[in-house]
């Protein structure tokens, strides 16, 4: 295997690295090891620091969790895919005075963290306008703000990744601004930016945890109930890998859709470019301006 | 106005937080990500695979279940007692390094092999190579993807609140026991993030010309 770092090996090389191999193996396996050693050592594999995830009903409870965390993911992404869409394509106008607000709105709510919008929308709004509402409401509308704004970049990014012929292409042969936005451009960028858009979407998932902070009854918000039951032994680190497994289970389906999509990508090169290859070397120019976490 | 000028104490206690907090894990997540960055092109098979499975699990964890584990379950396994800051910044800086990682293999990756092989067909050694052909290459395009994990580590020092961190997302909690509007609060602390955001990204900028490339 030849790197831009190092040359294939030779057999002197093969064997230092086995060495380096054996030696990397030996210290991460001690670190791993020594965490795992401090997990047993102080009982949270013990089973009473289990039981309470063996009652049908706490099941139940995770299930349910699960299914609120999953609710919330699922309308901020549908919401947040046809807010950037709608944000992107404004920004594209031509009309300064069209293009320029969307601009605004989009880097306003990419500088505001996530978790401020949550609170602003949780505990800020509700008594100022003499209303209120349930957590959900603030969680999924702060995700599609964000997320939505983040995705125009994308979308963005991808349109104007774009050979320049397509666009006066569509125009020459008499197709309407729109047209040329909704049957040539778009789809294009859309198929050219799906890993990104599909790894974006990871983190709606991810940030749907954040509403444990502003008490949405998510996976996280539950497991910090469950680990705090004295009469179980305050089981807070079994808690923390049942719901790692469920989160880390969740965002790796979402992310080896991502991968799979970026594979079928490669192979069906169907994506307009001035050569081979062209607009995914683009992609990844505009996927590093537009990634966030 | 006067809801940010009756509580200046609370912002600055917060906002000085939430930049110590931005720099030290900004700072432990650039060590930690180099290092894992270095193990995923590392020519030793058990070092890539580690790199690989530490990126995969990390990325694909909330940053909110990193700090819930350090705040609330590390203080059970027994080992010397941190406070609530110190784990937080443990949290995010692991978090933040998956993301380095990436960011400097994928730099890595985009200097074409030839530039490599042309180095060594002239002569230089391995770390003439690496020193004067293929780091500059990579660092200029890595600094943009660089710079915007940055911003998202700013935003996300604001989860620490969640977990006891007296920092800029906490003013709010702060300032209720005062009686203050908390959408009044929240709308400033919302304004100073844009402000910092908008001097990273002018910092990005400006490296960014320094350091261009006429390719």
């Amino acid at each position: 295997m030849t790197s831009v770092l190092y040359d294939a090996p030779g057999p002197k090389a093969r064997s230092r690295h086995r060495l380096f191999g054996v030696i990397s193996v030996v210290v991460i396996l001690a670190i791993v090891g020594f965490v795992i050693w401090r997990f047993i050592e102080t009982g949270q594999f013990s089973a009473s620091k289990w039981q309470i995830f063996t009652f049908a009903r706490v099941q139940q409870t995770l299930l349910d969790a699960t299914g609120a965390t999953l609710s919330a993911f699922g309308v901020a992404a549908v919401g947040s895919l046809i807010l950037g869409l709608v944000l992107a394509v404004g920004r594209l106008s031509d009309h300064p005075w069209v293009s320029r607000p969307f601009h605004w709105f989009t880097e306003l709510f990419r500088a505001i963290p996530v978790l401020i919008l949550m609170m602003l929308l949780y505990y800020g709004l509700p008594p100022a306008l003499g209303v209120k509402w349930p957590p959900y409401l603030a969680v999924v509308v702060a995700l599609i703000l964000y997320n939505g704004s983040v995705l125009a970049e994308v979308f963005r990014a991808g349109i104007e990744a774009l050979p320049k012929g397509q666009r006066e292409a569509g125009l020459a042969i008499g197709l309407r601004k729109s047209q040329v936005m909704q049957s040539i451009l778009l789809p294009q960028a859309v198929r050219s930016m799906l890993p990104v858009i599909i790894s974006q979407l990871v983190v709606t998932l991810k940030d749907t945890a954040l509403g444990f902070i502003v008490t949405y009854n998510e996976i996280l918000f539950q497991a910090k109930f469950f680990g705090s039951q004295v009469q179980y032994g305050t089981p807070i680190v079994p808690s923390a890998i049942v719901a790692g497994v469920l989160y880390v289970g969740m965002c790796l389906i979402l992310s080896g859709l991502a991968k799979l999509a970026e594979r079928q990508l490669r192979r069906s090169q169907k994506v307009a470019g001035p050569k081979k290859g062209a607009p995914l070397q683009a992609t990844q120019a505009a996927q590093g301006a537009a990634e966030t976490i | 106005m006067s809801t940010l000028l009756n509580n200046l104490d609370v912002f600055t206690t917060g906002f000085r937080t939430t930049i110590i907090l931005f720099l030290v894990s900004g700072f432990f997540a650039l060590l930690i990500g180099t290092v894992v960055g270095a193990m995923r092109v590392s020519p030793i098979p058990a070092l890539r695979a580690f790199g690989t499975l530490y990126v995969n699990i990390v990325r694909n964890t909330p940053l909110t279940l990193v700090l819930f584990f350090f705040a609330f379950g590390y203080p059970k396994l027994g080992l010397p007692e941190i406070d609530f800051t110190v784990s937080a910044i443990v949290g995010l800086s692991l978090y933040t390094a998956s993301y380095v990682a990436e960011v400097l293999r994928s730099g890595v990756n985009t200097v074409p092999v030839g530039q490599a092989e042309a180095a060594r067909a002239i002569g230089l050694p391995f770390s003439q190579t690496l020193t004067l052909v293929v780091l500059p290459q990579a660092f200029r395009s890595v600094l943009p993807p660089l710079f915007s994990v940055l911003i998202a580590l700013l935003k996300n020092t604001t989860v620490a609140a969640g977990f006891s961190v007296y920092e800029a997302g906490a003013i709010r909690a702060y300032l209720a026991e005062r009686g203050e509007p908390a959408l009044v609060v929240l709308l400033w602390v919302a304004f100073f993030f844009v402000v910092l955001v908008l001097i990273l990204a002018q910092l990005q900028r400006y490296f960014e010309k320094k350091w261009k490339v006429a390719r």
